[in-house]
């Protein structure tokens, strides 16, 4: 796209505001444009550690895209995607070393799931799709918007796992002892790999039924 | 020592699948899972660029990056592991540019079935997640590569089944909202239920 002299835009116009508004619901992520799945589902067993990924995942990818959408003009394209990932693998060491000072054991449970942000679909489909071809602003309402359509899909599923997994919401516990005495059991499937695909499944289920997409 | 191997080979494949129960390479895998030719093809790409990057990162960690590797050089207390991310990833996307390269002067026909895969490949979760779950569990150089390999395996053989279910359920009436995505991730929980079915496997 060309940066010719267009007319002055104000920083929360209509057009603006769709490009935050757009990933969180109709063009979500993760339930749209299937990125990021990977993560999505391996850090979800607890809220405390979703909320953590959430927030990692849109500092860096708002950041990518404000630094690749001010580099756009001088990458050459052949070299981009080589371009990208180091830009991306520096923002996700200082992430990573931030959590590790400060959070030290979600960091350990998060585990390598940290370092895969790097190769995590949206922060790169972001960068080629969006801040290659746009002015920082847009880029930082872009990835700020993806990252909260990120996130709250990754609350969700946390929310569904943690409360019928192992029955607490951000670690309190929910359920009062009389209830387990008198035969309630947490779901245990729901703390295993197996519960997140199908939770997912379910949730992308329900928003396309709302949305009325149909794909495929 | 051999058995030690195998079972480290079995249960990368079956037991602690990279994909079905560490959610590693999802977004190849759903990409590319609707047709079972083209899932072969990108399930070797992998099997073949983790067998390769998995020991190559272990070198390039346990001589150069953790703590006190370097003392070979003598630099006794250097600590360069805050570059594991980086390193491994450059190291990734050097070693598929090369094999890349290699395939195509002298493995004309590999890399005709391989070759739209292996870019892809740079970028896919499961190759850096072996990496980082090397570096996690300290395992010998033996040890990485038999696990990268069988992280392949595993990954090569749930890409095809997954592309052998949706070729047949193309035929079958499935909700609208629940088409493409949302039926694919139940029949992926499903079959991560049978896969757990192997754990305290033991040989």
């Amino acid at each position: 796209m060309s940066d010719v002299k267009q007319p002055k835009e104000g920083l929360f116009s209509k057009k603006n505001m769709k490009i935050f508004t757009n990933p969180i619901s109709e063009n979500n992520p993760i339930t749209f444009q299937v990125l990021g799945i990977c993560s999505a589902l391996a850090v979800t067993v607890q809220m405390r550690t979703a909320l953590v990924m959430a927030l990692a995942v849109t500092s860096v990818l708002t950041l990518s895209n404000v630094t690749i959408s001010l580099l756009r003009k001088r990458i050459p394209s052949k070299i981009r995607i080589i371009v990208e990932l180091a830009v991306v693998a520096t923002l996700v060491i200082l992430v990573d070393q931030i959590l590790k000072a400060f959070l030290f054991d979600i960091s350990k449970q998060l585990s390598v799931f940290v370092g895969l942000i790097i190769t995590n679909c949206i922060i790169m489909g972001r960068a080629e799709a969006f801040a290659l071809q746009n002015k920082p602003w847009p880029s930082v309402l872009d990835g700020l918007g993806n990252g909260l359509g990120y996130g709250w899909i990754l609350m969700v599923i946390a929310m569904g796992r943690e409360i019928l997994g192992s029955g607490t919401f951000l670690g309190f516990s929910l359920f009062p002892e009389s209830f387990y005495a008198a035969g309630y059991e947490n779901m245990g499937l729901m703390v295993l790999a197996p519960g997140a695909f199908i939770l997912l499944g379910l949730l992308v289920w329900v928003q396309r039924t709302i949305t009325k997409t149909v794909h495929e | 020592m051999l058995e030690h191997y195998l079972s480290l080979f079995v249960k990368a494949v079956f037991v602690e699948n990279i994909l079905l129960a560490f959610f590693l390479g999802m977004c190849s895998f759903l990409a590319v899972s609707k047709k079972v030719e083209t899932a072969v093809g990108l399930g070797m790409a992998v099997t073949f660029v983790l067998t390769i990057t998995t020991p190559t990162n272990w070198l390039l960690s346990n001589y150069v990056l953790s703590e006190g590797a370097l003392s070979w050089a003598g630099l006794q207390n250097t600590d360069l592991s805050f570059l594991n991310f980086i390193t491994f990833i450059a190291t990734i996307a050097a070693m598929v540019q090369l094999v890349e390269m290699v395939l195509d002067k002298h493995f004309t026909k590999l890399y005709a079935a391989l070759g739209i895969f292996l870019p892809l490949i740079a970028v896919n979760c499961a190759i850096l997640g072996a990496s980082l779950f090397m570096v996690e569990r300290n395992y010998t150089l033996g040890e990485s590569t038999v696990f990268g390999f069988g992280s392949g395996i595993g990954f090569l053989l749930a890409i095809i089944a997954m592309a052998a279910i949706r070729q047949k359920i193309r035929y079958s009436n499935v909700p609208p909202g629940l088409r493409g995505l949302g039926i694919t991730m139940l029949i992926t929980g499903l079959m991560s239920m049978a896969f757990m079915l192997f754990s305290g496997i033991q040989l």
